[in-house]
């Protein structure tokens, strides 16, 4: 089965937030919540790059282990998903993750969060693909119906990439020797203990 | 005319020859921005303890500027790993301690035998700030070492859905009876610190073992012994502990950074976990443990023989004063057996 992972090639994204704008359209995300979003390194200097970021469906992913309901699942591709039947708002996985994915959508007394929501890699929940409940807590199941992440697919450069680790690896490769330089796959080794080497 | 055309050619000769010799002493003073781009590891290399990777962003939530925080992933180990640790081996380990002792000593008798008659020991106001305490300090440790340990232990047997709905309510509790704990904590405190600074008799106390290891031994003791005044200070300063910590995690925004908050929150667990050990200790004692103790927080009243042997100075404080005054009510201090 595919290891599915998100590459995003910093020397090719032109800040445009058409992945942010394809993701919160798509699962009609609620105010506030930006499962994905563009931070631009050294802005404004030479050497400027930019990241499109949202969860990185990690090895061994920290929000779970942290989870006090134990509420995140693994997928058969690798997909890191959660219950929000299950999840108690505590906020424990956003201290435990090293890129800012889980978000909440209330501001209630004593920290009171509601439950967390962040990027799905289009694959939906534990309710039934492609369901009506499934569509109103989670957004749209595409890898239920064979397609990729919407981000990568409106990218406007082709900057992120999104697909099985392997394949997307070879392809950010094949970039850096032809054009001769890479900033570097962002957030791999974190996520997956990886670099990309050329 | 030819010699206009000629005049206007030597002049586009000569600035097409300077561009072409000063161009390339131009192009190396040029920045190259290929050259200079950021490096992730490089930025990761240059991070400390605390820091991010982090730029600009179009989202007015600060935090979302971060876009790689590897102490994230520090704090997701300790708290599966040393925090989760301390807390197993405390309260094991002094389980343990306990079944020990009540095996090598058993239960605390009153050597002389309970008397029949009694006096008051703790007051209305005393008892009600104890079991407030208590009761609130109770719920709190078991619903927050719920959020530890409850998916290792509860789940299996629950199921996650009904795990997930108990784990809910207990945090609402948690956060609600946070707040009666710490005014039971200053009440407790307003009426028993100026009896819990420690003495000389405290010395001699400890050095008999508080009579604790051996049958017949009953060195003097006033209101509260040593082993009690440890109790004391322990519940005091491991309860401000837990209360400015525990504030901390109700309002993030009042914690600060993510790494405050994540260091507050480790604080907390790790003397929640020890605290829970103690107060185990102190709940066996308090029943189980020694015969006669109970009651002196359960009525107030506690029999005058087991007074004499656990808190002798007390006792005779107390009738002396008592002794004073004015004949007492009945429900008073009744006069000693002749």
């Amino acid at each position: 089965m595919a290891r599915m992972k998100f590459l995003c090639d910093a020397d090719r994204c032109i800040e445009c937030q058409a992945c942010v704008t394809a993701c919160k359209n798509e699962h009609e995300v609620p105010w506030g919540i930006n499962r994905r979003r563009v931070v631009t390194i050294n802005d404004g200097l030479p050497g400027e790059r930019s990241v499109s970021m949202a969860c990185m469906h990690c090895d061994d992913a920290p929000c779970a282990a942290v989870c006090p309901v134990d509420c995140f699942y693994t997928t058969e591709d690798a997909v890191v998903l959660h219950s929000k039947d299950t999840c108690i708002g505590c906020g424990y996985c956003f201290y435990a993750c090293p890129f800012g994915a889980p978000q909440y959508p209330r501001v209630g007394n004593f920290g009171t969060r509601g439950k967390m929501d962040k990027c799905t890699y289009c694959s939906g929940g534990p309710e039934a693909d492609m369901s009506q409940a499934e569509y109103v807590k989670y957004g749209s199941n595409r890898l239920a119906e064979g397609k990729l992440p919407l981000c990568a697919e409106m990218c406007s450069t082709k900057a992120l990439l999104a697909g099985d680790g392997d394949i997307i690896a070879d392809i950010y490769r094949e970039r850096v020797v032809t054009r001769g330089y890479g900033s570097g796959a962002w957030g791999w080794r974190s996520a997956y203990g990886e670099t990309i080497s050329v | 005319m030819v010699q206009t055309l000629l005049k206007r050619a030597a002049t586009l000769f000569a600035v097409v020859a300077l561009i072409t010799f000063a161009a390339p002493e131009l192009s190396a003073q040029q920045v190259n921005p290929t050259e200079s781009a950021v490096q992730e590891e490089q930025l990761m290399r240059a991070l400390q303890s605390g820091e991010a990777v982090s730029g600009r962003i179009t989202i007015p939530d600060a935090r979302a500027g971060d876009l790689i925080k590897p102490d994230n992933k520090g704090w997701a180990d300790t708290h599966g790993g040393t925090v989760k640790t301390v807390n197993v081996a405390a309260i094991i380990g002094m389980l343990v301690l306990l079944i020990g002792f009540y095996m090598y000593r058993g239960r605390i008798r009153i050597d002389s035998g309970p008397s029949g008659r009694t006096i008051q020991r703790f007051n209305a106001v005393e008892r009600f700030a104890h079991w407030l305490l208590a009761a609130t300090f109770i719920i709190l440790a078991l619903t927050g070492l719920n959020l530890l340990i409850g998916r290792a232990i509860i789940l299996p047997i629950v199921g996650e859905s009904a795990f997930g709905t108990l784990s809910g309510w207990g945090k609402i509790a948690h956060n609600y009876l946070a707040w009666p704990f710490m005014a039971a904590l200053v009440v407790v405190f307003i009426a028993w610190v100026l009896q819990n600074i420690p003495d000389k008799t405290d010395i001699e106390w400890i050095k008999k073992g508080g009579g604790l290891f051996t049958k017949g031994i009953h060195p003097p003791a006033k209101k509260f012994n040593a082993g009690q005044k440890v109790i004391f200070w322990s519940v005091i300063i491991g309860g401000a502990a837990l209360s400015f910590t525990g504030v901390m995690l109700l309002f993030p925004e009042i914690a600060g950074t993510s790494a405050q908050w994540q260091f507050y929150q480790v604080i907390h667990a790790i003397v929640a976990g020890i605290m829970t050990a103690i107060i185990i200790a102190h709940i066996y004692i308090g029943s189980v443990g020694m015969e006669g103790a109970f009651d002196a927080m359960g009525s107030g009243q506690v029999d005058v023989n087991w007074a004499k042997e656990h808190h002798s100075l007390w006792v005779d404080e107390k009738l002396a004063r008592e002794g004073r005054a004015a004949p007492s009510s009945g429900g008073g201090a009744p006069q000693p057996a002749e």
